[in-house]
């Protein structure tokens, strides 16, 4: 493939991700007003039944706002990837996905520019959102927003792949509602987004492993320690290994007779 | 440059919908693919366009299969789908500019290209206007002009007037002719409306997914022994049904 061709391609598909995005002003605000709502509204309510204690990678006392806000820059990727899921069954159905199809650049960096560009304006809400929420005394370290950037990325390319992967499964619109019982709902509460796992394990313990074994968790970590200017490995090497998982279960179910089936 | 579809089968499942499929097409002809609803004409167009992938036979374009050179391919095909493929809420020129990204042309090179296309297809103040504002014809219009961005040397076109009135049908059928003699494009023209044929033209009629004619409109006529083509294609489809039965 020759990479000027390979570049001119990404900025297009980026370019129109962008126009979409800027044209559907209401996806923007729900992105939004989600996790506002529960920093805002759920964290007031369940400040004192939710008592957090010192946990890495904070060293002091932290207001439960402070807790959940890295998950809930998460789940604005998360939603974002559901989304981009969403309108790529849409453009199935619609027939437009023909025109990414008959490219002549290799399917896979199609796919994988899509991921990108889904990834980078996912990335502009999650900003807007850790801007609104310095309003709530959210105030991570002001290196911590450039040093978060590469976390965010790599979860947000996480949550684009695994999105990719779900449109490549998803025969119709219609069924599209079913990803919101089983893969956003029990992805986001069976995670570290809203409650410290220790918490769940005193709660259960089968739950706790389930949280454990749960991608969004490590994603929610990664993007945790980053913001407070550490690294969790571990959660690093999860994310990536998932998101190369997810990346290649979509090249593979993105062949081009399921993609173009009546 | 020719391109030439080999003793291709296609089935879904238990059932087959193209059987024993051959055909050639001659550089900067006109070839009218005909053949009633469900005859396998979009099937076709489908593994034409490596939307789906062959199951059987070959397809080649100058002697080269698609197989080995896939994106040699997608770059001399241009390609009409019978349904629109244009996003409504972007204008015109950022569907163009789009579709000319996809093919590896910066915004640059594709500004001329597309201010060139859309002047012949007589669409060019409509450049920064929204899809969904447009009327069908325009949208067919806009979408021949993408399909010509890259400079195809093959256009295929899946039953591009299907919906729209007879004088915006003509107009369109016209401008692809042209197309043919201005270019050298080899065209691939699907259709179920004898209208939009002429009697020169060279036919290949798919029925039942198998190919019943590979000769000219003129053949056609002589084989169902009429002189109307409308009449013909009915002869000629009706009496495999009746053989069928």
């Amino acid at each position: 493939m020759n990479l000027a061709a390979g570049w001119h391609c990404f900025k297009g598909i980026l370019s129109r991700e962008f126009l979409r995005f800027v044209q559907q002003r209401s996806r923007f605000l729900s992105a939004l007003i989600r996790p506002l709502l529960w920093l805002i509204v759920f964290a007031a309510g369940f400040r004192a039944a939710l008592g957090i204690s010192i946990i890495d990678p904070y060293d002091t006392y932290i207001t439960y706002e402070t807790y959940i806000a890295p998950g809930l820059c998460c789940m604005i990727l998360l939603f974002n990837g559901m989304q981009s899921s969403l309108s790529m069954v849409y453009d199935r159905e619609m027939g437009s996905m023909r025109v990414l199809l008959m490219s002549p650049l290799p399917r896979p960096y199609l796919l994988m520019c899509k991921m990108v560009a889904t990834a980078l304006i996912s990335l502009t809400q999650v900003y807007a959102f850790l801007a609104i929420a310095l309003l709530v005394d959210v105030d991570p370290p002001l290196f911590g927003y450039l040093n978060v950037l590469p976390a965010l990325l790599v979860v947000a390319l996480l949550l684009s792949s695994l999105g990719l992967f779900l449109s490549t499964q998803i025969k119709q619109l219609e069924n599209f509602a079913g990803v919101m019982n089983f893969v956003i709902f029990p992805m986001f509460f069976l995670s570290s987004a809203l409650y410290p796992l220790w918490k769940m394990q005193e709660a259960s313990e089968w739950l706790y492993w389930i949280c454990m074994f749960n991608p969004f968790t490590h994603a929610v970590e990664l993007v945790r320690y980053a913001l407070y200017l550490q690294l969790n490995e571990k959660a690093l090497l999860i994310t990536i290994a998932t998101t190369a998982f997810f990346t290649i279960m979509a090249v593979i179910g993105f062949n081009p007779q399921k993609s173009a089936k009546k | 440059m020719t391109i030439s579809v080999n003793n291709i089968h296609f089935s879904y499942g238990p059932r087959k919908a193209l059987n024993d499929v051959s055909f050639k097409l001659q550089t900067g002809g006109f070839h009218a693919l005909l053949g009633p609803n469900g005859a396998g004409k979009s099937t076709l167009f489908a593994l034409l366009t490596r939307l789906y992938q062959l199951q059987e036979g070959e397809i080649t374009i100058d002697g080269q299969s698609i197989k080995t050179k896939p994106a040699e391919l997608m770059q001399r095909l241009g390609v009409v789908f019978q349904q629109s493929t244009l996003d409504l809420d972007l204008t015109v020129k950022q569907n163009l500019l789009y579709h000319a990204s996809l093919h590896g042309i910066s915004s640059k090179a594709a500004a001329p290209r597309i201010e060139a296309e859309l002047s012949r297809m007589d669409m060019a103040e409509r450049v920064n206007e929204k899809v969904r504002g447009l009327n069908g014809g325009h949208r067919r219009r806009v979408e021949i002009a993408r399909a010509l961005l890259h400079k195809p040397d093959i256009l295929l076109l899946d039953e591009p007037t299907v919906g729209l009135d007879p004088q915006t049908r003509r107009s369109l059928n016209q401008h692809v002719r042209q197309l043919c003699e201005d270019d050298n494009l080899t065209v691939l023209w699907a259709t179920h409306l004898m209208e939009e044929i002429i009697p020169e033209d060279p036919v290949i009629l798919l029925h039942k997914g198998k190919i019943k004619v590979d000769s000219s409109a003129q053949a056609l006529l002589e084989m169902a022994a009429t002189d109307n083509l409308t009449e013909a294609f009915h002869l000629l489809t009706e009496s495999e049904k009746q053989e069928g039965k």
